[in-house]
């Protein structure tokens, strides 16, 4: 593992990036922050920019406006960084895979590192996940093609 | 101001404009016009009962395209829908923007996404779809075929 | 004075809907407005017609998280407005429960965003976490915490039980002294008056124009609320006030909001206590050709579906208007003539669930970086800061 990754860890900033959603994940993701589930004991922190950012969470189901923004966050971001897909939208779309609006899944534009399903996942879920990534990048277990992306 | 008396006001006063009158319940009615007169109707419905404007609907049923205009009295609890069918080839209208600003955006959008024109709009710009989509395609036409031939419509399983 | 493009959005994380403003500014001071959306169109009208209107229940409960009880609320009116059929006592008063349990938690949520904008992010935190409770409460009625899933043509899908209604009941009502204490502490502070008193006033006569709806009309004194003037599910038969304020001003939104939970409450309490026995479902089978409309009022405003039927088990058309639709293009007559730092709560406001100032960006017309998305929250903070030490509070 580069020493970069392993810097990471220690206190992810993530940034949050709607392509399309119904906005019940972003209040999640939200929600996280709050008292009640509170993140950031964890050292986690929403970033107000992409270039402070290492993990991106990226919900919704990326429609034809969104897109050429996430390609251009994507390429902004400094690398190396992870990117979460949260909610089923951006897992597979969903329900709008046969919307005329929304022509690509996420996987299929950005290389993604973890998903996180449900419609819209728990809080808990959430935090399952971004723990789940850090173990994953911890045991070096990270799909080849997003090593050669980073 | 009781139902009855602005129902037959609106018969009597648009008596040449008017094509069917179809009362569907105590809280709805709809009255078919002719396009020309939409504005005339519309303006002494918003200004002179005091009406709401809630909202147009365009619906495109195969022989032409149907626009209704929704208005709500509030004091009667009354919903008057104004119908007006344009033909599919090139639909024209006047626009409303003039006459209210609640009508502005969503001209904007059955313009983009159902091909009317409104003549006289301020600001015909694209409201919803993205700048890479192709001119003279209406997603909400009963005929729209998929354009992009690199969208994927399969899960992958 | 030179004007300078102030670019908002589109991205930032907790909006409804993501959208694009352009002000142009001159010095502080905001001369127009400009407003892209579509970064969220999916395409749901066509969609619907895909659908069977059963299944198109849970495609529009997906328009709008926050709303996803409205849009089914109105969608079902709308398809029984096509047969038509009045649903079962039993149903209307849960879907009024599960409607002002959605009203109580969206009014709650932009309480909080509008907290931290103006630099109270003891607010924002203190709000969030009284929203909890009542996500606790629909997930006792309903299984989930949003998407709640309980509409259908013709009545609800899951009855509520009889022990689970005193819990729900101890947990709404324990949200009721901190609003309170929070209604008393806004009405106190001078701060908070000099930050919102006669900012961003919406006159009677532009409401009317633009049609805007629910508390940002509410608060301009147009007194419209679906509710009362075509009452629907429960909301004649219990008691409850229309909030009606004057001004106009973000201070007027802010009271209207916080009184309108305490009615929410209020209307939720008395449809729990007196639920009557009885069917919850008319089980309809067959939709003839025709066309309905059902309205209803959402948190944000009367929310507007049109469901056009040709006899099959498909909509031919179906037509939704979102409030935010009508009240966004209210920014025109608020923002224009304000400073750039009353800018971010005025957009807020009228509660469409704005926050793109995380992606904000001042630049100059040479296309200099000036401000970004943080710093124009710092500098609506500091505002307040410096407000704070000339009230020494």
């Amino acid at each position: 593992m580069s020493l970069k990754l392993k810097a990471l860890l220690k206190s992810p900033w993530v940034f949050h990036l709607s392509t399309g959603s119904c906005n019940n994940c972003d209040i999640e993701i939200l929600d996280c922050l709050t008292p009640r589930f509170d993140i950031e004991r964890f050292g986690m922190l929403l970033a107000g920019s992409i270039k402070h950012a290492d993990v991106l969470l990226v919900t919704g189901s990326c429609n034809r406006q969104s897109v050429i923004r996430l390609k251009r966050l994507y390429e902004q971001m400094p690398k190396p960084c992870l990117v979460v897909a949260v909610g089923e939208c951006s897992l597979s779309r969903g329900m709008f895979i046969h919307s005329y609006n929304c022509p690509l899944p996420l996987d299929k534009i950005i290389p993604v590192d973890v998903y996180i399903p449900g419609c819209p996942p728990k809080p808990e879920a959430i935090i399952a996940g971004v723990v789940k990534l850090i173990e994953k990048v911890k045991k070096d277990k990270l799909s080849e093609k997003t090593k050669k992306a980073k | 101001m009781t139902r009855e008396s602005v129902l037959k006001d609106l018969k009597e006063r648009f008596k040449a404009d008017i094509v069917e009158v179809f009362d569907k319940s105590d809280k709805r009615v709809y009255i078919e016009i002719k396009p020309e007169s939409l504005v005339k109707i519309a303006n002494y419905i918003f200004y002179d009962l005091g009406a709401r404007f809630n909202i147009a609907s365009g619906v495109d049923i195969r022989h032409h395209i149907e626009i209704l205009y929704h208005f709500t009295i509030e004091d009667i609890n009354l919903l008057i829908s104004l119908r007006v069918r344009l033909p599919r080839e090139n639909p024209q209208i006047d626009s409303l923007a003039h006459s209210f600003e609640g009508a502005n955006w969503i001209e904007r959008e059955m313009h983009e996404l159902l091909g009317i024109k409104f003549k006289g709009h301020p600001d015909m710009r694209r409201l919803l779809l993205s700048d890479e989509w192709p001119e003279g395609v209406y997603p909400l036409r009963c005929d729209y075929k998929e354009w992009d031939k690199d969208a994927i419509r399969d899960r992958g399983v | 004075m030179a004007k300078t493009i102030v670019p908002i959005g589109p991205y930032h994380p907790l909006q409804e809907e993501p959208e694009f403003f352009m002000l142009t500014v001159e010095g502080e001071k905001v001369v127009d407005i400009d407003v892209r959306v579509g970064y969220n169109h999916r395409g749901i009208e066509k969609l619907s017609e895909m659908k069977t209107f059963d299944q198109s229940t849970f495609v529009i409960e997906r328009i709008c998280g926050i709303c996803s009880t409205s849009h089914p609320f109105a969608y079902t009116r709308a398809v029984e407005d096509v047969i038509p059929v009045e649903v079962p006592e039993r149903a209307k008063y849960i879907r009024t429960i599960i409607a002002e349990g959605e009203r109580i938690h969206s009014h709650l949520l932009w309480l909080g965003l509008a907290g931290h904008f103006l630099g109270y992010n003891t607010v924002y935190m203190w709000v969030w976490k009284l929203r909890e409770e009542i996500l606790d409460a629909m997930e006792i009625l309903s299984g989930n915490r949003n998407n709640y899933a309980m509409f259908k043509p013709g009545g609800v899908r899951r009855d509520i039980k009889a022990e689970d209604i005193p819990d729900v009941l101890k947990k709404i009502n324990s949200i009721v002294p901190t609003l309170e204490m929070l209604l008393k502490a806004i009405a106190d502070d001078p701060v908070l008056h000099a930050r919102t008193k006669g900012i961003g006033v919406l006159s009677k006569e532009e409401a009317i124009n633009f049609s805007a709806l629910g508390p940002t009309s509410r608060a301009s004194g147009v007194a419209r609320d679906v509710r009362r003037d075509s009452p629907y599910g429960a909301y004649d038969k219990v008691e409850w006030e229309m909030i009606v304020t004057e001004n106009g001003d973000v201070f007027d939104k802010v009271v209207v909001r916080i009184l309108e939970v305490l009615e929410a409450v209020k209307i939720m309490r008395q449809c729990l206590q007196n639920l009557p026995v009885g069917e919850i479902d008319l089980n309809i089978k067959d939709i003839p050709p025709g066309e309905g409309i059902g309205h209803i009022e959402a948190p944000r405003g009367e929310t507007f579906h049109y469901v056009r039927s040709d006899g099959t088990n498909r909509p031919v058309r179906h037509k939704v208007r979102a409030p935010t639709f009508m009240n966004l293009p209210t920014y025109k007559a608020t923002v224009v003539g304000e400073t750039v730092s009353d800018a971010t709560i005025i957009l807020a406001a009228i509660d469409p669930c704005y926050c793109c100032t995380e992606r904000m960006a001042v630049r100059n017309t040479k296309g200099k970086k000036l401000y970004n998305g943080e710093d124009l929250i710092k500098l609506s903070q500091r505002k307040t800061e410096r407000l704070r030490e000339k009230y020494k509070c």
